[in-house]
């Protein structure tokens, strides 16, 4: 943070101070200056009210990259997230993804992995691609903490330097990298599904979808390192392993500090419903306000099962309470890309379609012939989903 | 207690029309609305005033305009509503808006809790609920579903996750960013709307709330964004045919055989 503090031998109590501040976080005690932290911007008004006696000195943690620092950040760095000791399949794309880009600038591919007796993954990272595990094996990384994760990545950063950190835009991925950027002072775009290196200006191009979906906009962070970018699930393609490859396993020891909680984990409920995790899911069988009630979800969980996919629904069959948020795709639910998608008595509103329609191969089936979600649909059938799926589980049964 | 809601002022649809000389947006003709997703911030902050005898007051930026959101969220029973409006603002990415918010949250003053929606519905991005919370330097939790208790210095609440669910404790004052699951947002009272409609919405400058000029609009931000387009819908789209149910699946699985395994 930034620091801020009067010199009491030059403070003459003349509060000329006091009025400038816009915050009015400064009082007059006893003849000198107070500041009050809570209230303070450090936006330096009463530095410059103060030319005179030069009494008042803001000292700047944030500063922006220098322009001429940029030619010392190298490489491009992958968010190893895990959890409950096990990586996260986005990661496996990520270092896919952040190959080429390495190969594109020339420069190593690096992955970060945080937790607790975790350094035996580091393996796996290097088999899928990385060059260099940087490893913090600590008890107090073990969960997921925005505090200790955010600032064990700043400090990682400042000391190596990438020029490119990429992070899967998960539930953690989205909750701690914002942390680090702003620590960072550098530039982070949300949820991207196209990355590429624009090679005259050795810049990161970040393509993400905003409106749910319906602008594409491509996005540059120009004059701060490193450039941050959260990517979404299944749009990458993770790379084959190389049993040969060979990387380098850098372990680190992160002082105390920076691994202090503000938040306390008191439990972590697996939901049982949820046994495929819809982000990570190859293949989703969606149900919704087709399907009339909620026991018709039992014919949605067969055909899941049948493919051995994941359950997802529409907002209609949650706001109906036939199924939990937890399984909702679209814009105010999930947003998945699976390989499979099929959306069954699902009409496709927009919304909905916000949450899917990156997904490789859509399977529409719906009564209406006009439903929008035929639009979307690589494959449609018109047709009751009652009569269809029952068929259409016998058939993949052969 | 003292609550602060963050809310944006979004168009009422992501449906949007694109100026195929300009490559920006048309917003003429599309109506404003607060993002569906601080609905259920703003729900979770009145509840909790209700609860604890409180004050929760909707904090915005943006142009002069945004101010029909907060009179909406006074409606909705918001005590205070404070629009920060300045030129010096325009062209903010995450980074300068988060700074802007933050600034403006630390002159309204002292506070116990600040809620977020999950994000908003048009940029979609989710970092500037946890950029507040970094540059007032307090705790924060996102995707809270439920708070489970609330105590004048704690608070316990549950965050989804994609497998389930934490339940986390953290020392107030706090952020958290909250999603649908939360609540149901009330209807606006007549009375509340009687209300919003005299009410006087305080209008603050970047230098009101002393912002550092190199932190704002496209100066404090370091992204850019060079270039929007409309996603090309790819791809073939076929409606199976066939005299029958069974044809028709038969005709389907031969196409999806090779996902399916």
């Amino acid at each position: 943070m930034d620091r801020i503090r009067i010199v009491s031998d030059k403070c003459v109590g003349c509060s000329l101070c006091v009025k400038a501040c816009p915050p009015s976080a400064i009082k007059i005690v006893e003849k000198k200056a107070v500041i009050d932290l809570a209230k303070c911007n450090f936006c330096g008004a009463c530095c410059e009210a103060c030319k005179k006696y030069q009494a008042i000195i803001i000292e700047k943690e944030i500063e922006k990259t220098l322009k001429s620092d940029i030619p010392a950040y190298h490489g491009v760095w992958v968010f190893a997230e895990q959890r409950r000791g096990k990586i996260a399949s986005v990661v496996f794309e990520l270092l896919g993804e952040g190959k080429k880009l390495a190969g594109k600038l020339n420069t190593y591919l690096g992955a970060v992995l945080l937790g607790d007796k975790i350094e035996s993954e580091a393996g796996k990272l290097i088999l899928y691609g990385a060059d260099r595990v940087f490893v913090v094996d600590d008890p107090a990384l073990k969960d997921f903490h925005d505090d200790s994760y955010a600032r064990t990545l700043v400090e990682l950063v400042n000391e190596h330097k990438p020029e490119i950190v990429l992070t899967g835009a998960t539930s953690v991925g989205r909750s701690f990298i914002p942390k680090a950027a702003v620590m960072l002072k550098t530039g982070l775009t949300a949820d991207c599904t196209g990355l590429d290196i624009d090679m005259e200006r050795k810049l990161l191009l970040q393509t993400r979808p905003a409106f749910g979906g319906n602008l594409m906009a491509t996005i540059i962070c120009p004059e701060t390192r490193p450039q941050m970018a959260t990517v979404r699930h299944k749009v990458m393609k993770a790379s084959a392993p190389q049993p040969e490859k060979k990387g380098e396993v850098i372990k680190k020891i992160i002082s105390g500090d920076s691994l202090k909680l503000r938040t306390q984990l008191l439990k972590t409920v697996e939901e049982i419903e949820a046994t495929v995790n819809l982000a990570e899911a190859d293949i989703i069988v969606s149900g919704g306000r087709g399907l009339g009630k909620p026991e018709n979800f039992a014919i949605i969980r067969d055909l899941a099962q049948q493919v051995g996919g994941a359950v997802g629904s529409s907002r209609a069959a949650v706001d109906a309470g036939w199924i939990s948020y937890s399984h909702q795709v679209g814009q105010t639910g999930k947003t998945v890309c699976p390989k499979l998608y099929i959306a069954c008595g699902i009409s496709g509103a927009i919304q909905h379609l916000a949450g899917m329609q990156s997904s490789e191969i859509i399977v529409a089936i719906n009564k209406d012939p006009d439903a929008p979600i035929f639009q979307v649909a690589t494959y449609g059938i018109v047709g009751d989903l009652f009569e269809v799926i029952p068929v259409l589980i016998d058939q993949l049964k052969k | 207690m003292n609550i602060i809601v963050s809310i944006k002022q979004v168009p009422g649809t992501t449906e949007v029309r694109i100026d195929p000389r300009t490559n920006t947006l048309i917003r003429e003709g599309v109506e404003s609305i607060i993002n569906p997703f601080d609905m259920y911030a703003l729900e979770e902050g009145i509840r909790l005033k209700e609860k604890t005898n409180g004050k929760v007051t909707a904090v915005t930026m943006g142009p002069p305009q945004a101010e029909q959101a907060l009179r909406q969220a006074l409606a909705l029973g918001v005590d205070d509503g404070i629009l920060i409006s300045d030129r010096a603002f325009a062209g903010s990415d995450t980074w300068a808006t988060s700074y802007a918010l933050s600034a403006a949250i630390k002159k309204i003053g002292p506070y116990d809790l600040i809620i977020c929606g999950k994000q908003a519905m048009d940029g979609d991005t989710a970092q500037v609920g946890p950029g507040i919370a970094v540059h007032l330097d307090i705790p924060y939790v996102a995707w809270i579903r439920k708070i489970e208790e609330i105590k004048h210095d704690r608070i316990k609440v549950e965050r989804l996750m994609e497998d389930g669910y934490d339940i986390l404790e953290m020392s107030l004052p706090a952020l958290i960013t909250v999603v649908k699951e939360i609540n149901t947002p009330r209807m606006e009272s007549l009375k509340n709307k009687m209300r919003a409609k005299k009410a006087v919405i305080t209008t603050w400058s970047a230098a009101d709330i002393g912002a550092n000029p190199d932190y704002c609009g496209l100066k404090g931000s370091p992204t850019t964004v060079v270039r929007t387009f409309v996603p090309k819908r790819e791809g073939k789209h076929e409606i199976i045919q066939g005299a029958t149910t069974a044809e028709k699946v038969v005709r389907l699985v031969e196409k999806i055989r090779p996902v399916v395994r």
